[in-house]
């Protein structure tokens, strides 16, 4: 009676096993999808441009290739360095903008939640729509 | 703490409820109160401990969800209501201890989504706990997304989602191993079961 019992359980248990390692590979095979759409968009054609928005709307965008330090409203600094962007300096308490890695052509984007400033890497063509306002 | 003891006796008087409802022992909504009062506590614990765990990789932000050690055992060991409860009074109390309104905004939004995943997975009996645990530190940073757009529109989803996604995978499977660790040493103490089971 115990034997059957204890067989039973280990087929449950084994099918949880399964199903468990199934769900955990799909989240990961989602996300690894995601991010490689995200790299293949990101290596399309175009010049890669600094582009940030604060709360939304868009406050400027900036050529990599020229190092300058971009003040942001009264908040935020960041820098464009080497062809990387450094968010140097944030009036926020976390602090979590400016400890975030550079980000480069390659893709990326730091945000400032505190602030709702992000700066993110666009690609020239792929923001025609987009009206070329304000830099500076 | 005086949030926490209130919300502990708006449980009481709601196990009080439940307990002239169904006839049931006033031992077990004692025990209950108590131990959902001892590991809301823990939660809360748990939570300054990850405070001071920095994991600053590409995306600075990423937590172990050490929280969910507690969140899981309760929703193991009772029901969504009391894991709703322990968690509400959890993040609340972490948010003005350690944070602001936006990491409650954030955290409320990322642990309840994560709650009510992890509730259906237990329920439909087919994942173990380190699967649940993994959906479901994958669900809370998913809310924590869903709440980042609504307060930054711009706010580059398709860069920060698989990273999160990723992270809540990995953090939930460690979770999930702490969990089954501890579980069994505490599932054989009735007294920690409230009685429930008996």
């Amino acid at each position: 009676m115990k034997d059957t019992t204890d067989i039973r359980d280990n087929s449950v248990k084994r099918r949880q096993r399964r199903n468990s390692i199934l769900l955990i590979t799909a989240i990961a095979v989602i996300a690894v999808i995601m991010l490689i759409a995200y790299s293949i968009h990101m290596s399309g054609v175009g010049q890669p441009e600094l582009q940030i928005t604060v709360g939304g709307k868009l406050y400027g965008t900036y050529d990599l290739d020229k190092d300058q330090t971009i003040q942001i409203g009264h908040t935020n600094t960041c820098e464009i360095r080497d062809g990387k962007v450094y968010m140097t300096e944030a009036d926020c308490p976390d602090q979590i903008c400016v400890k975030s890695a550079p980000i480069s052509a390659g893709g990326g984007s730091i945000v400032c939640m505190p602030n709702r400033v992000v700066l993110s890497i666009i690609h020239a063509d792929s923001s025609e729509n987009v009206p070329d306002t304000v830099a500076g | 703490m005086q949030i926490l003891l209130k919300m502990c006796q708006i449980q009481w008087q709601a196990d009080s409820d439940v307990m002239v409802n169904q006839d049931m022992e006033k031992k077990w909504t004692a025990s209950k109160t108590a131990y959902l009062a001892l590991l809301t506590a823990l939660a809360i614990i748990l939570g300054y401990v990850e405070s001071m765990i920095p994991l600053d990789f590409a995306v600075p932000g990423i937590k172990l969800g050490l929280c969910n050690v507690a969140v899981l055992i309760v929703l193991k060991l009772y029901d969504w209501k009391a894991a709703v409860l322990v968690t509400v009074v959890r993040v609340i109390v972490i948010g003005f201890l350690f944070g602001n309104m936006f990491s409650i905004a954030y955290g409320m939004a990322g642990a309840l989504l994560s709650i009510l995943v992890m509730t259906l997975l237990l329920r439909s009996g087919q994942f173990s706990l380190i699967g649940v645990s993994a959906a479901g530190g994958t669900a809370h940073n998913i809310g924590q997304t869903i709440v980042a757009v609504a307060v930054v529109p711009s706010f580059p989803v398709f860069w920060y989602l698989p990273i999160l996604m990723l992270a809540g995978d990995v953090t939930g499977i460690l979770i999930g191993i702490i969990v089954s660790a501890v579980l069994p040493r505490i599932h054989g103490d009735r007294q920690l079961r409230g009685l429930d089971a008996s």
